[in-house]
């Protein structure tokens, strides 16, 4: 019996370990197949280099790192104010039966497949732009609006979580000494569950960061240094989405080098959410 | 008078534009539904749903992508389910706070923020040219398992958390040994909030087309083992969409997806709410 015990109790640890395994299965492999390249070209060349002709052996990723970075900036500037609206919203101005009624329409939001997104950017969202503001119309802008909408079930569920976490006095003590609701809210509230949602925000980033196929569709794939929201563009994810089908020697390896930069990035991201959350909970 | 004027005008002002946002955010989200909807259900017909595709898809129907979908997700449910349940239950019930329970939930944090198309990279060099699984159904299930092993452990460690301590007390008071507590009196109580966790991988996985792409392939024929690469829906949505094969053809295919994870949401919603009723 004792043995057995003790027999179950070493399987789960093993089991429990998967995760872990995962995680550093993935950064092996990702490194092994991505740094050679890096080390032949060099750290520098490869991300600071404008060019990327894989058919002449150029790889250079450094408007890929910009496009990325201005479709997350573009997407964080619809998202989190339309997120924290809609948290506030749920939290703060409708009763709780509402809210209990409006929350599965935030999980539907996160369980539509983002091909659906991508597609309706595409037919709906890239028409307009092309129409209204000129350009190719598929764009940076267009890619934004799409991801903006796309981080906001992530932004909503955590810093909701956070909101209501907060021992109730918080907002009794604010309502006692005169501020309106609207105050409580913006002086208290906000301020007293900050770690929770600067995690949110940092969390919605690096979902932004690592969307692939709503991107594919959306931003035009162009490789250039973006240089208005109106140009097409081409981020880390879609480079490897586009390319890898039929990428091999030198060129698959570059892809995967471009993987492992997104995967440093997303991890350091991913450490920053967790150690602000850890903080919020500790 | 003045200042008190202005700080409630502040609010209604603030009231006034979160409502707008808050609504216009639903109204978005309904809008999307609604139009693929509207422009795919009048191609769904039992043809659709039964027939193989022709002509680069341009006609005929989507099943061998229905096999394809439920099979690759039933490889990754079965991988997953086991590892993740197990991973809860470690962390729950035989662990307390400690540096090993720390790093499992740091690695399990971290790894439901990878981005799908890393797995996706992952999974290639790893099951399909590694492992020399090429691309099949076991290389995309395996690597859709990795991606939603964290859900599924954190929805598992939620559900063992919610069971009242005196299950345990009472289980141990009658002489029952750890694994007894657990396989007796803990799972059976915290199965439906498992389950829950596992309706929402399976959507996840359902949608997820980056990883997959890369690892399951993107033929058109119908599996025959679980060594055949396939097409999911999500896949043959992306692949018609973008190659403008047939706007048709994807806003159907585009409709039978929403319509199976509106399904499964709400599946996972009826499951939710009678879980917590059940428990409050």
């Amino acid at each position: 019996m004792v043995i057995k015990e003790k027999g179950i109790e070493k399987i789960l640890l093993l089991v429990a370990l998967s995760s872990i395994a995962v995680l550093g299965l993935i950064t092996l492999f990702i490194f092994e197949e991505g740094l050679p390249l890096i080390w032949k070209f060099g750290l520098r060349a490869f991300i600071l280099g404008e060019r990327w002709v894989p058919s002449q052996g150029s790889f250079g990723i450094f408007p890929m790192i910009l496009s990325s970075f201005w479709v997350t900036l573009g997407a964080l500037s619809f998202g989190i104010p339309l997120g924290l609206a809609c948290t506030v919203f749920l939290s703060e101005l409708i009763p709780s039966s509402a809210a209990v009624l409006l929350r599965p329409a935030i999980h539907l939001l996160a369980a539509i497949p983002s091909v659906i997104y991508g597609f309706w950017g595409l037919v709906v969202i890239v028409p307009l732009v092309r129409n209204y503001l000129g350009g190719p119309g598929l764009s940076i802008l267009s890619g934004s609006l799409i991801l903006g909408f796309m981080i906001l079930p992530t932004i909503i569920s955590i810093s909701e979580d956070s909101l209501r976490a907060l021992p109730p006095y918080y907002k009794q003590g604010a309502l006692a000494l005169g501020a309106t609701h609207w105050q409580t809210i913006w002086r208290v509230l906000i301020p007293a569950a900050r770690s929770g949602i600067v995690a949110s925000i940092i969390l919605g980033m690096g979902r932004a960061i690592g969307e692939t196929m709503a991107m594919i569709m959306i931003l035009g794939n162009a490789v250039k240094m973006p240089t208005s929201f109106l140009d097409s563009a081409r981020t880390l994810t879609t480079n490897i989405g586009i390319e890898m089908a039929y990428a091999s020697g030198d060129h698959r390896q570059a892809l995967f080098a471009t993987g492992a930069v997104l995967f440093v990035i997303i991890m350091i991201l991913n450490s920053l959410a967790i150690f602000l959350s850890r903080r919020r909970t500790g | 008078m003045r200042a008190r004027g202005s700080r409630y005008l502040t609010q209604a002002i603030a009231k006034v534009l979160i409502w707008i946002a808050a609504l216009s955010t639903i109204g978005v989200m309904v809008i999307i539904l609604f139009q693929v909807l509207r422009e795919g259900l009048p191609v769904l017909s039992h043809h659709f749903f039964l027939d193989s595709p022709k002509d680069m898809g341009r006609a005929g129907g989507i099943l061998p992508m229905i096999i394809g979908t439920f099979a690759l997700t039933a490889v990754a449910i079965l991988f997953a389910a086991p590892l993740g349940i197990g991973t809860a239950i470690f962390l729950r019930e035989y662990t307390a706070e400690s540096r090993i329970s720390h790093m499992i939930r740091f690695g399990t944090d971290c790894l439901s923020g990878v981005p799908s198309i890393i797995f996706g990279l992952f999974g290639f060099v790893f099951f399909v040219i590694y492992l020399n699984l090429g691309w099949s159904i076991l290389s995309g299930g395996l690597t859709l398992a990795a991606m939603i092993l964290p859900t599924i452990i954190s929805t598992a460690e939620e559900a063992i958390k919610s069971i009242p301590k005196s299950y345990r007390e009472v289980s141990y008071s009658l002489g029952g040994t750890k694994w007894q507590t657990v396989t007796r009196a803990i799972l059976p109580s915290a199965l439906p909030g498992i389950f829950t966790g596992i309706i929402l991988s399976v959507g996840r996985s359902i949608g997820e087309t980056a990883a997959v792409i890369l690892t399951a392939g993107s033929t058109l024929l119908m599996p025959t083992s679980l060594f055949s690469p396939v097409r999911t829906l999500s896949v043959h949505f992306y692949i018609l969409a973008r190659e403008g094969i047939s706007m048709e053809m994807a806003y159907g295919t585009g409709a039978a997806l929403i319509l199976l994870v509106l399904f499964i949401n709400t599946i996972a919603h009826v499951l939710i709410n009678r879980y917590i009723r059940h428990r409050v």
